[in-house]
């Protein structure tokens, strides 16, 4: 490599990284790709909590409907009465990402999230809810009469 | 234009109930487009952050798999009648919409 081109080399990169640091920091920084386009269920899961032990919690409430007719609008609300909570995260263990959604709350929030999911067949819904004292989980199963992807 | 975004916010004992439905097609990218027979390309909001007087109080990362036209409800403590609250999206187009309201 002559003298110039690794000049050249060195300068692209500085340049890249300035622009990098010169891009304004927003709220809108993190999205999880590796998690959001996993495949698998436990893949997703391992990826949206690397290093955490998930402990199955009866503090977490999920009231879905357990007979969905049309997969494409499923209500969803989450409730948990855990202290301190961080984040709420819904997954779908049998969709093509199993990943849905994640909230974080700040510390003034209620335990609470509503929203309506896509659900592609008979599947687990599961929420995981993250506090200052671990990383915990709830299931439960719907059955899906049409589904919700398409 | 009309906002993409109605946002509505109750008051009681102090908890502040947030309701908001947004106006976006939520594309999979597996859908395929009767018409045309083609597949239509994966279109879909992947964050929604809301503020509250300017302090970011709670923000979402979400999937295609969230149905089309949204509804997000949450629940928070600590706002007055008329306080700012804001929300704002973000798509994988990068197209963005806000709205603010004040608290009821």
């Amino acid at each position: 490599m002559l003298r110039r081109d690794v000049f050249k080399v060195i300068t692209s990169g500085s340049i890249l990284l300035f622009t990098g640091l010169l891009k304004p920091i927003t709220a809108f920084a993190k999205w999880n790709k590796a998690a959001f386009t996993a495949a698998d269920f436990d893949e997703a899961v391992t990826a949206y909590f690397p290093g955490h032990k998930i402990q199955a919690s009866d503090q977490i409430t999920i009231g879905v409907h357990p007979v969905v007719e049309n997969g494409a609008v499923v209500p969803v609300k989450i409730n948990s009465d855990i202290p301190n909570i961080e984040s709420i995260t819904i997954f779908v263990d049998k969709n093509p990402n199993p990943l849905i959604a994640n909230f974080d709350l700040s510390p003034g929030c209620i335990g609470f999230i509503s929203t309506r999911i896509k659900v592609q067949q008979p599947s687990n819904i599961v929420a995981i809810v993250k506090s200052d004292m671990g990383v915990f989980s709830k299931s439960t199963f719907i059955e899906v009469h049409e589904g919700g992807c398409g | 234009m009309a906002s993409s975004i109605r946002l509505k916010t109750r008051t009681n004992n102090g908890v502040t109930t947030v309701r908001a439905i947004i106006r976006h097609p939520m594309e999979t990218g597996f859908r395929v487009d009767n018409e045309t027979a083609e597949i239509v390309p994966a279109h879909y909001i992947n964050q929604v952050i809301v503020k509250h007087k300017d302090v970011l109080i709670m923000s979402c990362d979400w999937s295609r798999a969230i149905s089309k036209n949204p509804y997000l409800s949450f629940m928070f403590k600590g706002a007055e009648i008329g306080d700012k609250l804001e929300l704002i999206w973000h798509d994988n187009k990068n197209n963005t919409d806000s709205i603010e309201t004040l608290i009821e």
